[in-house]
């Protein structure tokens, strides 16, 4: 059994692409079936994993690989293949689990869409290529995978193509992630002409094992750095994130997909997959490399949770969520905590699948209203979802104990707390857990308590098809936790090749009454601030957010988002602009006048041959022609039919040769 | 006066030309026609005369020659005038002079 998924793991990603295409040869009335290939596509998909994810639990460190060649030219082998190992079961599991959840949400949730199908073939080809990069063994697969995951979140992000913002979205999210996937191509590029092979393990030549790591030598930290513009920018680390929050204008799940399974993970994983390369010839577990991955970290993990404070739409809120938490996770790659990173990155799946399909089913409820201002009181009027999406918030804001959100912050708490090179990123972190409990008060006040406000007068809670999705993510989300907790920290130890141990006495540990106390205040924090919020104060109108109230200047410094899509259409836009029109300007007044002239000259030629034609040749062939006919006239003119005149010469002709003969004689 | 072979010649002679002339100068068909034979005939005198006059006239060859010819005349005349028949019955005429649609 163990053999056959090794070598039939390819069936994986394989099945939602067939699925996909499948449903793309459907016709565009066949919702049914559209949405029974894909589910079934994912659910085989989820079976298959479970079956992957069997072996690996057998053997402490379990790794197989298979590969195979793709094609050869000279003496040089392209080989490609596939892995399977604790990081790539774990995922495979992570992703078709959430991506079921988030395909039995989307039945509900696009159900009245005109181009439902073809929603559903994206959505399983986003899946497909999600799976496929999880489990290549060649850094090339991976990229292949990278880009199809790209060219997904284009297609679904503008899925509702007829919106001019979220088209403009598509482009973006495409535009920004390319110019990160250009460092990444570099880098591949390098890794390749410096080992000689993008296979990750091969028996030992593989460029992530001694041999091949040691063919990099001093160009290692480079090569990692270039990897990681790869993952920044699809990892929306700054100063790539601006692409995804506006990738909210997709469908609520895609959004979910994006942030939680799909997309986002994607660059987190590559720098677990590839972290051999950055921590090469480390002192103390420090390079160059990772610390560029720990700063960059942390700046977007305090920027986005600052941004998210003044948000007012629920999905742009928690797109900065999802900024900061990708941070965070980047920050405990950079420290070294790759097992801790990738706990937080599989957790995150969970809860932050939970609370975009509890967002949709909110802006679902609300008739497609995602101003939080306009919202209040869904308490009472979506139970459910409410209750699930308070599960998704606590573990969000890492509340210890019950929610697994809770034990993976702690472990990235942990781990950048023993970080030789600088306390600050701790610090900065501990500061992030403030903001991330504040904002996420402030988004369930504002959304599911007070009172009923113009969005949410008929609000009403959405059907089975989609609340049973976000409980199965909300039971997840808890339950996740089991494996997590310092007692028995099965998932550390089974990313790490460790054996794990039930201690319970590891269970409380003094951080974790730090982190209690700092989520404690970060919620009573949002609480104290944002009771009265949307209720008219003797002073503060109704509209007006509290905070706006008393910091207006830095409200609006955090509602533009710091400014940044304005500094950057200012300078990278309006260079790109000015360039553009510059290769215009070149291209109508220099290249064309170049080519022009070109053209000229060619007529010209034309223009004397064609006289050469037509006063050398033609004229010859014309003179001859115009001879035969009048010779021809002439002769056809002794023909005239009289034939007596005929017999006259003949009667001539013969008294001529008569005579002739008698002279001769 | 015993007659020599150029008697026959002159006779020959003068009858072909008077053929030839009928056949140039009428412009009815069957005169043409009439020419053409009297042109035959002549020929055919020519030919008996040489043989007549030859260093061995043995008796049936030439005249055997001749009879041939004339046969092969008759023949020729009878699809003569079947032509000639054929093209007044198309053309309504037979003046040699309006039949004259083979010009170039």
């Amino acid at each position: 059994m163990s053999r056959w998924i090794i070598d039939h793991l390819w069936l994986v990603p394989a099945v939602p692409f067939v699925a996909s295409l499948a449903i793309l040869s459907l016709p565009n009335k066949q919702h049914k079936g559209a949405a029974v290939l894909a589910v079934a596509g994912q659910i085989v998909a989820l079976v298959l994993s479970i079956f992957a994810f069997l072996p690996t639990l057998q053997v402490s460190g379990f790794r197989a690989v298979q590969n195979f060649t793709w094609f050869t030219f000279g003496d040089h082998a392209l080989r490609l293949g596939w892995v399977l190992d604790p990081l790539a079961a774990v995922m495979l599991l992570m992703i078709t689990l959430v991506g079921l959840c988030i395909f039995i949400f989307s039945t509900g949730y696009m159900s009245g869409d005109r181009n439902f199908v073809r929603f559903f073939a994206y959505l399983s080809f986003f899946s497909g290529a999600m799976l496929g990069l999880v489990i290549s063994n060649s850094l090339l697969l991976l990229f292949m995978c990278w880009e199809l995951v790209g060219l997904a979140s284009y297609l679904l992000i503008g899925f509702w193509i007829e919106r001019p913002s979220a088209a403009a979205a598509a482009k973006k999210a495409f535009i920004t992630t390319r110019i990160g996937d250009m460092g990444f191509f570099l880098g591949l590029l390098w890794l390749y002409a410096r080992s000689g092979t993008l296979l990750f393990y091969d028996g030992g030549n593989g460029c992530l094992e001694s041999a091949g790591l040691a063919m990099l030598g001093a160009s290692a930290a480079s090569i990692a750095l270039l990897i990681f513009c790869g993952a920044v920018g699809k990892s929306g680390q700054f100063p790539l994130h601006v692409w995804l929050p506006d990738a909210m204008e997709g469908p609520t799940p895609v959004s979910a997909l994006i942030h939680a399974a799909t997309m986002v993970a994607a660059g987190v994983f590559l720098v677990a997959r590839v972290y051999p390369i950055f921590s090469f010839g480390a002192i103390d577990g420090v390079t160059a490399s990772l610390t560029v991955v720990v700063w960059i970290g942390v700046t977007t993990a305090l920027m986005a949770a600052l941004i998210a404070i003044a948000q007012d739409d629920i999905k742009r809120i928690l797109a900065y969520s999802t900024v900061s938490q990708l941070g965070l996770m980047m920050v405990s790659l950079g420290v070294g905590g790759v097992a801790a990173g990738m706990m937080h990155l599989l957790a995150h799946g969970f809860f932050k699948a939970l609370l975009f399909l509890g967002a949709g089913s909110v802006i679902h409820g609300c008739h497609h209203e995602q101003d939080i201002r306009k919202m209040g009181g869904l308490r009472r009027l979506m139970p459910v979802t409410f209750l699930t999406y308070a599960i998704g918030m606590m573990a969000l804001s890492g509340v210890p104990l019950f929610f697994s959100g809770g034990w993976t912050k702690e472990e990235v708490l942990h781990v950048t707390a023993h970080w030789p090179v600088s306390r600050l990123p701790y610090y900065f972190l501990l500061a992030g857990v403030v903001l991330t409990a504040l904002y996420m008060t402030r988004q369930i006040i504002y959304v599911f308590f007070g009172d009923r406000r113009t969005a949410s007068q008929h609000a009403q809670e959405s059907p089975s098809v989609m609340t049973v999705p976000l409980i199965v993510l909300a039971s997840c989300a808890i339950l996740f936790s089991i494996v997590l907790t310092p007692a028995w920290p099965w998932l550390h130890d089974y990313l790490t090749d460790g054996a794990a141990h039930f201690e319970i006495a590891r269970l409380i540990q003094p951080a974790l009454l730090l982190s209690l106390a700092l989520v404690a205040a970060g919620i009573g924090l949002g609480i104290w601030m944002y009771r009265r919020a949307g209720i008219p104060d003797r002073l503060r109108p109704a509209d007006t957010d509290p905070l706006e109230f008393a910091q207006p200047q830095l409200f609006r410094f955090l509602q533009n988002k710091m400014w940044i899509d304005e500094l950057y259409s200012r300078t990278v836009v309006a260079f790109s602009w000015m360039s553009a029109r510059l290769s215009d300007w070149m291209d109508r007044h220099f290249w064309d006048r170049l080519v022009r002239g070109f053209g000229a000259l060619g007529q010209l030629f034309g223009a004397f041959t064609a006289s050469v034609d037509e006063r050398g040749i033609n004229a010859g062939v014309d003179e001859t022609t115009l001879g035969t006919r009048g010779l021809g006239r002439l002769v056809s003119a002794a023909h005239s039919g009289q034939i007596q005149t005929y017999l006259s010469v003949i009667a001539i002709g013969a008294l001529a040769l008569l005579l002739f003969y008698a002279w001769l004689a | 006066m015993t007659p020599t072979l150029q008697i026959f010649l002159v006779v020959s002679a003068a009858l072909f030309s008077t053929g030839l002339l009928a056949a140039l100068s009428r412009r009815h068909a069957i005169f043409i026609l009439i020419g053409i034979e009297m042109m035959l005939a002549a020929a055919n005198l020519n030919f008996i005369a040489f043989w007549r006059f030859s260093p061995q006239p043995q008796p049936p060859t030439g005249v055997m020659i001749a009879i041939f010819s004339i046969a092969i005349a008759a023949a020729e005349a009878a699809v003569g005038l079947a032509l000639v028949i054929a093209v007044y019955r198309h053309y309504r005429t037979t003046n040699v002079d309006h039949l004259d649609q083979l010009k170039g």
